[in-house]
């Protein structure tokens, strides 16, 4: 499903001394199928830009369109977003919050029943669901209450994958955990996004999350789109970056660092461990050539 | 949701009347309250009328949020005024349409009483208007503090207003953190029949209750660990101040209860 948004403009708190412009200018599209990385400083709009993916935010100005509707600026209520919000899920930071059926499976079944799913194909999403984001079947029958807090994400994250979403929209969905769950978590998108062919859009301070993961990535600055395209040109610019406040994925940054000390030049930014590693040795190999 | 929740919010301005110790307002509105009583015909009235327009240009708030805070009561005060059109049968009879006469003095009170109950609401909305929740409770542990001379708990009630003044804005936002991500999860919060929508607040009230447990324990212990131990010989961090503003406004407020007891009839 395609998610065109043009012209995209929101206020808070419209007509009031509160008023504050949060978004401005926003002109994007996410391709069916496609990873983006949405990256961008704290309060660069990227929270509120999220939310009008499936209009939980109406633009007060310009439109949103998701597969076949188009969202207007317009006083009008807009009916049935249940389903926009079935094919596009969400998973907000702390997604735990969200959590409070008396069992683990009644809350990862509460999404789908919602969208109208019967309970017994219900559970059964559950039970893939649970799987697939690496719980052990038996935590079906827990409170989510007694579950550990990686655990309890991981429940929460299940409760959006067990909607069948064509768009995951997953805002920091790592954050706060240790270092192997993040990668669990991040690879089982990942995953995820492969097998299923979920547009996937990633908000996220992680760098090289962005770098390892996203097909685009969209720098967001002051409310609106400062940048996109792929991470090999984002990242091949990193004063530009470290000018806004944001930072270039590690590997890059030790390329800089052997530029700066030693002098070797490389042909583009590694995004990955393994890319780094090649680009060294061809650099080397090249090096001793000349 | 946020959006609407205008009425009762500090609106910042930089004012004589935003500038007034909390204490002043307080009485100021106390001693309002009681001397409106003292109206009772046009000049007295139209006297608490200009004394109500002075305050509200003083405090530069734009009329639209006193409006706004007028809204809810309108029906009240338009009942008042009908209730009394109809039952009080005093004076000439100045309209007659079958059983239904309409008298002078119905006319008269109607409108008095109308009147009476705006400026009311104009003077208290004028105080949370302009005045920030927390010197608002700071005025208040500062005046009722005579009565801890009789083992009144004054300043745990005034911390315990602080706490939930200051939590407000933090549940609000934490509401609306969760009912996005539930309405993400196929909720619906605002439209379908009534007994979905009864059931949808579930999905709300849980989440909403564990944060503010987790919340009000991380708070204790952050307090606890901070050396709070109570009222006892503790400073104040923002002082108030009594200025010349304070004794100017109050006694206008005198001289429009001196003038109130002497117009009246």
């Amino acid at each position: 499903m395609r998610i065109t948004l043009e012209d995209v403009e929101y206020r808070y708190s419209v007509n009031t001394p509160f008023e504050h412009l949060a978004l401005h200018d926003v002109n994007m599209t996410i391709e069916p199928g496609t990873y983006t990385a949405v990256i961008g400083h704290t309060g660069s709009g990227k929270s509120t830009l999220l939310q009008h993916l499936n209009v939980l935010l109406r633009p007060t100005k310009g439109r949103v369109i998701i597969g076949e509707r188009t969202i207007r600026a317009q006083k009008k209520k807009e009916k049935n977003l249940k389903s926009i919000r079935q094919k596009v899920g969400i998973v907000f930071q702390f997604p735990e919050h969200q959590l409070f059926e008396e069992t683990v499976e009644k809350d990862i079944c509460f999404g789908p029943m919602n969208f109208g799913v019967p309970e017994a194909k219900a559970k059964e999403l559950a039970r893939i669901a649970l799987k697939q984001v690496g719980l052990e079947q038996e935590i079906l029958k827990k409170s989510p209450f007694d579950l550990s807090g990686g655990q309890m994400r991981r429940v929460a994250i299940a409760g959006v994958i067990a909607m069948e979403p064509d768009v995951l929209v997953l805002d920091e969905p790592t954050a706060g955990l240790d270092p192997r769950g993040r990668k669990e978590i991040m690879d089982m998108f990942y995953q995820l996004h492969k097998d299923r062919g979920i547009s996937t859009i990633l908000v996220t301070h992680s760098m090289e999350d962005a770098a390892r993961y996203a097909d685009d990535i969209i720098i967001m600055h002051k409310g609106t789109v400062y940048q996109k395209g792929k991470p090999e040109e984002i990242f091949s610019k990193p004063d530009q970056l470290l000018e806004l406040g944001l930072d270039v994925p590690d590997t890059v940054r030790f390329q800089l660092m052997l530029q700066r000390e030693m002098g070797i030049r490389f042909a583009r930014p590694s995004l990955s461990l393994e890319d780094l590693v090649a680009d060294i040795k061809e650099a080397m190999e090249r090096g001793n050539r000349l | 949701m946020m959006d609407k929740m205008i009425f009762g919010r500090y609106v910042p301005a930089d004012s004589a009347i935003h500038k007034m110790d909390p204490r002043a307002k307080l009485m100021l509105v106390f001693l309002f309250v009681c001397t409106i009583f003292l109206a009772n015909n046009v000049v007295t009235y139209g006297l608490v009328a200009i004394f109500t327009i002075g305050l509200i240009i003083l405090s530069k708030i734009p009329p639209r949020f006193l409006y706004n805070g007028l809204k809810p009561v309108f029906l009240l005060i338009v009942f008042t005024f009908l209730l009394h059109i109809l039952f009080t049968k005093e004076g000439e009879v100045i309209f007659e349409f079958g059983i239904l006469n309409i008298y002078e003095g119905g006319l008269k009170q109607g409108a008095f009483i109308s009147l009476r109950f705006t400026f009311l609401i104009l003077v208290t909305s004028l105080l949370t208007l302009t005045t920030t929740p927390i010197s608002i409770t700071d005025g208040m542990e500062e005046l009722l503090n005579p009565f801890k001379k009789w083992k009144l708990p004054i300043h745990e009630l005034a911390l315990m207003m602080s706490i939930s003044l200051r939590f407000i804005p933090t549940l609000m936002e934490e509401t609306d953190k969760i009912m996005k991500a539930q309405a993400a999860r196929g909720v619906d919060f605002t439209s379908g029949p009534l007994k979905d929508r009864v059931k949808s607040i579930v999905p709300l009230l849980v989440p909403l209750f564990v944060s503010s447990f987790k919340r009000a324990e991380e708070l204790a212990t952050a307090m606890e660990s901070r050396g709070y131990r109570g009222g006892e010989g503790r400073t104040k961090y923002r002082q108030l101040s009594w200025n010349t503003r304070d004794n100017l406004l109050m006694a206008a407020l005198v001289v429009l209860a001196v003038l109130l007891f002497l117009l009246r009839s």
